[in-house]
């Protein structure tokens, strides 16, 4: 169903579509990243399911940048930017970031508006283990937008005394 | 000692301009999910809110879960509209609550 | 021309302190653990509106010119702009203490000036406020070549390389083992540097703050199952003297970022 997206960087994956167009009757958010069938954890799914509601999550428009490879899950460079003209009639309302396998699954929302110019965001984030990360932008007309990118997280050498 | 707050604004911009705004806080974003030496949890101790207004009018807000490293830094944008003071409000677990301000002169 | 002919000068001074050992790495060949580093950390590092460890750096700028102890003095009373009267200063640290008759490195140096000039008590290893005053001093000798040119130093740098060639702990291993004979290889999931003692005290992102080099050596003593020594023990001088005696002329960068 979603082998055309294969050939696609091996670190990107993209995931696709609401229940509108992928779960049918089933009625719940399906999210599936599309090089592989692996469903993104219930509780993601839900966390991402409160802030899309029932429209539809489409992919492109937004660039989660993340390295693809981290040497440290304490502290990973995240940067968000959103393609949008960032005018009155069209821009960017909110940012949100998620991620895969840490305990919870939200990791930072943003509010902006016109005035930033810009739909560009960046921090850095925690992650416990070798995981997805999705950024999901939601548009002043209502529609949302997703990208997400796997990352491999190495395990430091030489850690702190025990105790 | 206190939580510092590093700021960075370009003090001068033109009028329209995009600047970039880094703001950098010191503060550990205890998770709440870590267990001590004797086994107990840790409880949750983070900054969940920042909020960034432009002489008086919101233009930013974020909302930080655990997963925000520990001494939060976030980046953002905003238009250069007038002269004046950018004031940023961190708040968070037990009562936590910081602010900083910086002053942009815009030509 | 001055600058090229003062960095002759000092190679040969300090290639006549010590003789090499065969698995040295040669001199042209050493480089900063910042060159084996991604980039996004390299970045974190070189922005100081988004490097952690200048938050520590800002709050020893405070510490500087707060008075404290009975003396009722602060650290500018008698230093006064520390980006003038600091300049240079860690980059010759550790350094010898004649009173003490050994080396001192600077968070016993800033200690001493703490309980003989403040008449304060001294400020515990690894406390934000020890970190924070030693990262501002630091900070004002970044970019500037690490250079531990006094003779008196020798024994000690001499007794700092034994251990860090001396296999110890558990598995039997020595310093040199990784940092001079695998930097470059993999420990786990971390590229190996070749442990130049450069940027501290430096935030590493596994402890997600600032800390120490003594801290970072008991780090690595921990991973070679070997004994510890006291914060603050002789030990730890002469190899972080040693460590400093073998990047010579690498630049410093307090506050380095690390993973």
């Amino acid at each position: 169903m979603v082998a055309h997206h294969h050939t696609k960087r091996a670190t990107r994956r993209g995931f696709l579509l609401g229940a509108a167009q992928l779960a049918g009757g089933v009625g719940l958010l399906s999210i599936f990243p599309c090089s592989e069938s692996r469903a993104l954890p219930d509780m993601v799914q839900a966390a991402i399911k409160k802030v899309v509601g029932a429209a539809p999550l489409r992919k492109g428009r937004v660039t989660l940048g993340l390295p693809p490879m981290v040497e440290n899950g304490n502290a990973v460079s995240v940067e968000v930017s959103v393609e949008s003209p960032m005018t009155a009639s069209d821009y960017v309302k909110a940012i949100h970031v998620f991620n895969e396998k840490n305990p919870q699954p939200n990791v930072l929302s943003v509010r902006l508006g016109p005035h930033a110019g810009k739909a560009r965001v960046s921090t850095r984030i925690r992650l416990a283990t070798t995981q997805q990360v999705i950024a999901i932008a939601e548009m002043s007309d209502g529609t949302f937008w997703s990208d997400a990118v796997d990352t491999f997280v190495a395990l430091a050498a030489c850690q702190e005394d025990p105790g | 000692m206190t939580a510092r707050a590093l700021i960075n604004v370009p003090k001068e911009a033109k009028r329209g301009e995009v600047i970039a705004i880094k703001t950098l806080i010191s503060h550990e974003m205890e998770t709440g999910f870590r267990y001590d030496n004797t086994g107990k949890l840790v409880p949750r101790d983070i900054i969940n809110l920042l909020v960034c207004t432009y002489n008086g009018v919101e233009i930013f807000r974020a909302e930080l879960h655990p997963a925000i490293s520990a001494n939060p830094f976030i980046e953002f944008h905003t238009v250069a509209t007038d002269s004046g003071k950018l004031e940023f409000k961190w708040s968070g677990d037990n009562g936590f609550s910081a602010t900083e301000s910086v002053t942009i002169t815009v030509i | 021309m001055s600058k090229l002919l003062r960095l002759a000068a000092l190679t040969a001074v300090l290639c006549s302190m010590l003789p090499a050992s065969a698995n040295d790495i040669p001199f042209a060949d050493r480089k900063s653990g910042y060159a084996l580093m991604g980039r996004e950390i390299q970045t974190m590092q070189d922005d100081d509106s988004a490097n952690p460890g200048m938050l520590s750096v800002f709050d020893g700028e405070a510490l500087w010119s707060k008075k404290a102890g009975v003396a009722e003095k602060s650290c500018a009373d008698c230093h006064g702009d520390a980006r003038v009267s600091m300049r240079g200063v860690a980059a010759r640290y550790p350094a010898y203490h004649a009173a003490r008759a050994r080396p001192i490195d600077l968070e016993q140096r800033i200690n001493i000036c703490r309980v003989e000039q403040q008449i304060a008590t001294p400020l515990q290893y690894e406390s934000k406020e020890l970190l924070a005053l030693t990262a501002y001093v630091g900070q004002q000798s970044r970019g500037m070549p690490l250079q531990p040119t006094d003779e008196r130093l020798r024994p000690f740098i001499e007794a700092g390389r034994d251990s860090f060639e001396r296999r110890q702990g558990q598995i039997n291993l020595s310093c040199a083992q990784c940092h001079n004979e695998r930097w470059g290889q993999r420990l786990a999931g971390s590229v190996i540097p070749q442990g130049h003692a450069t940027g501290y005290p430096l935030y590493r992102l596994e402890w997600q703050a600032l800390g120490s080099l003594q801290r970072r050596l008991r780090n690595c003593l921990t991973g070679m199952r070997a004994e510890l020594y006291p914060l603050g023990a002789p030990e730890y001088v002469d190899l972080q003297l040693y460590l400093m005696w073998r990047a010579r002329g690498l630049a410093v960068e307090t506050p380095a970022v690390r993973p």
